[in-house]
């Protein structure tokens, strides 16, 4: 016994060793760098916090900018996770989510020479933002109007559903957005809204997202949008196995279940974080709220080889009368 | 006897957090890296600054708290694995007191929130505790099921009661300012410690450091203590010998409580100034590998909550500076307490087989020889 404790520790000793490489970590002065920090859910969660990190890596390819990303464990380490970012002179430092917003603020005051953006800021009435945070917003509403068209279009029962993460007014901007639209393209259509909860763990839930799904297509619903996160994976999953269709959210997830996802709410969240690098590597950053909307590419609705089949002529010709005529400004879509 | 089992209550630890280390070590090579640079910068993270050092305090103060609440509970013989649901009903109740007064004086709003919080801590684990006494239902279920309770009610609270207007973020308004424990930067600097102005540690970690003296006194100094311990090592002995079970189970119960509130020390009063939903993220049960670590004793706890904050501190470097998951950390955390307690039990064995003829002459009523054989058991 004896014996085989001391070779083990000398294996582990030798491999200790050897297993040594080559710091990477030591950086060379002058590179641009940007560090991402993800909401819940999390890197791979196939919806908002994937589309934030193809904007930079989007960034990075084109630029040739380094970039380190996290995903904080407890509360506590947001806020301290950034100011290790900004002590480490990282040059651009992107918060994923409104959960980073109150760090945000308080570290941007201590770094005036690190620039912070923050997607979906969760701005306090009559703020002003330090000149180097920038909040990153979405008309989410604009593009729940389109993809509401295409529902009230498509659904045979005449019903349609939706199913929200965390019950906020971020997410009821989608809800109202998409009840309108589906009101404007057929006045007569029902609607079904769910919530999965009221924390932010409301948007990890794929088991509850799938109950819910399965619950409204069980009562005659055969189109539900999510906004929901990583939770959507389920209500996608439910859509394949019930046979019905659903509607991704953030990013394109016309993939995840071909045929099945009727169309996606793309948020353009990859093509801010890209714009924002951009921004400061050329000298154009500004701080303070910035919108983006269906006008500006920040906001659309995703059609490829996997839901061609689904969109018809006719609709499409409804959705772009429809995004048209909310950048001329003639539909004016709610926000709650 | 009492050398050696406080020898062993002292090595196994140690020898469990070393083999954790080497076991993790191997890990980190499997996914390819090296054991060195990862140890490095997480110790770097941790005693690389005096900002690293005042975060290894600040995230250890909340697991002294929590640990305390488990290991007070385990020495009358009780596992309350509800720590999660008192820390937060204790916290809400504290945050609660501290949006509910408009002006006071920091020497009567700063007592007032810590007694809200403890008092909500100590309510919420009387309920198994009673329980236990009076009707003998165990305490591991209710202890569970009140901490769904505890999450759900301060949630629901949290969002449609107490929300603050305007945010999308689940969260109180901020309490009342004169009610906010100070930040120890300035105190630091005083000592000519550079300790920066950001770093979140503050005055909640001197009250944990008291609260490691009062558990230690009420354990070993005083009547109740012993009555605990008693209880604790043998139930029906300690009722033989004229001590009330049931009392003392209660009354330990509140006050494992009371410990697991007072988290809202540096969650509410020290550090945020609001109480956030969902904000511990596993603090309670954090602490039942605190208090097993430390062996159940308040010092223990204090040693082995330091390590946890070591760990987490480093952790969050190593998350942010390499592309080595932070969950690498709590792989290493849960093989530390295997080994210990697997560790525990094989010491003890052989410990009990070596002096097993010694110890027929007499009861051991030595402290910490009776809690290291006790826990084993």
């Amino acid at each position: 016994m004896r014996n085989v404790t001391a070779v083990a520790i000398v294996l582990c000793l030798v491999l200790t060793v050897t297993g040594c490489r080559e710091p990477k970590e030591a950086q060379t002065e002058g590179v641009f760098r940007v560090g991402m920090v993800f909401d819940v859910g999390g890197k791979g969660d196939k919806s908002f916090n994937d589309s934030a990190y193809r904007g930079l890596l989007h960034a990075a390819d084109e630029f040739g900018v380094e970039h380190t990303e996290f995903e904080p464990g407890q509360d506590a380490d947001r806020e301290t996770g950034l100011r290790k970012l900004a002590q480490a002179k990282y040059d651009v430092i992107i918060g994923v989510g409104f959960l980073f917003s109150e760090a945000m603020r308080s570290v941007a005051v201590d770094y005036p020479n690190v620039r912070f953006a923050c997607v979906d800021f969760d701005v306090r009435p009559d703020e002003t933002l330090p000149q180097n945070l920038a909040g990153l917003r979405f008309r989410e509403e604009e593009g729940s109007f389109l993809v509401g068209v295409l529902a009230a279009m498509h659904t045979e029962t005449g019903r349609i559903g939706f199913i929200g993460g965390m019950d906020i007014p971020l997410i009821h901007k989608f809800e109202a957005g998409y009840i309108a639209g589906a009101r404007h393209a057929r006045p007569s259509v029902s609607t079904t809204v769910a919530y999965t909860g009221t924390t932010p763990q409301a948007f990890a839930d794929p088991a509850k997202g799938k109950e819910l799904a399965l619950l409204q297509y069980g009562r005659g619903v055969d189109v539900i949008y999510h906004a929901s996160g990583s939770t959507g994976n389920g209500v996608i999953e439910a859509a394949k196995e019930a046979g019905k269709y659903a509607i991704g959210v953030d990013s394109n997830q016309n993939y995840m279940a071909p045929g099945h996802v009727l169309t996606s709410m793309v948020k353009r969240v990859d093509n801010a974080v890209y714009m924002t690098v951009k921004s400061v590597l050329d000298g154009t950053f500004a701080g303070g709220v910035r919108e983006f909307g269906l006008a500006d590419d920040g906001i659309a609705y995703a059609v490829d080889q996997y839901n061609e089949g689904l969109i018809t002529d006719e609709m499409a010709a409804a959705v772009e009368e429809a995004k048209a005529a909310i950048i001329a400004g003639s539909i004016v879509v709610p926000k709650e | 006897m009492k050398r050696l089992a406080r020898f062993t209550s002292v090595l196994s630890p140690v020898a469990a957090v070393a083999a954790a280390f080497l076991v993790g070590g191997l890990v980190v090579l499997a996914i390819g890296e090296s054991p060195l640079r990862i140890y490095g910068i997480l110790f770097r993270g941790a005693f690389g600054s005096v900002d690293g050092v005042g975060l290894v305090l600040f995230n250890a103060c909340p697991l002294i708290f929590a640990g305390l609440a488990v290991a007070f509970a385990f020495r009358a013989g009780l596992f309350n694995i509800g720590g999660e649901g008192q820390l937060y009903i204790g916290s809400f109740l504290c945050a609660w007191a501290g949006l509910s007064v408009s002006s006071l004086t920091p020497w009567l709003a700063i007592p007032l929130l810590v007694v809200a919080a403890a008092a909500g801590g100590a309510l919420w684990a009387s309920i198994p505790g009673f329980l236990k006494a009076r009707f003998g239902v165990h305490e591991v279920i209710n202890t569970i099921m009140m901490n769904f309770i505890a999450i759900g009610l301060t949630s629901y609270l949290v969002v449609n009661v107490f929300k603050e207007a305007g945010q999308m973020t689940p969260q109180t308004p901020k309490i009342l300012a004169s009610a906010h424990l100070p930040r120890l930067a300035g105190a630091a600097r005083a000592l000519g410690i550079p300790l920066p102005d950001a770093n979140p540690l503050n005055a909640s970690i001197l009250i944990a450091l008291a609260a490691v003296g009062l558990a230690w006194f009420i354990l070993y100094r005083t009547t109740l203590g012993y009555e605990i311990r008693a209880v604790g090592l043998n139930a029906a002995a300690a009722e033989n010998a004229g001590i009330n079970v049931r009392r003392t189970l209660v009354l330990a119960m509140l006050l494992s409580g009371a410990f697991a509130g007072l988290v809202a020390t540096n969650e509410v009063m020290g550090f945020r100034h609001r109480f956030l939903d969902n904000f511990s993220g596993g603090i309670g049960f954090m602490g039942i590998a605190v208090a097993l670590l430390g062996k159940n004793t308040p010092v223990g706890v204090l040693l082995a909550a330091l390590l946890f904050g070591v760990l987490n501190t480093g952790a969050l470097e190593v998350d942010v500076f390499t592309d080595v998951p932070r969950e690498l950390i709590l792989v290493l955390q849960a093989i530390t307490i295997i080994l210990v307690v697997v560790g525990n039990e094989v010491l003890t064995r052989r410990l009990e087989q070596r002096v097993r003829p010694a110890e027929a002459t007499g009861a051991d009523g030595n402290a910490d020889a009776g809690a290291a054989t006790g826990e084993a058991a």
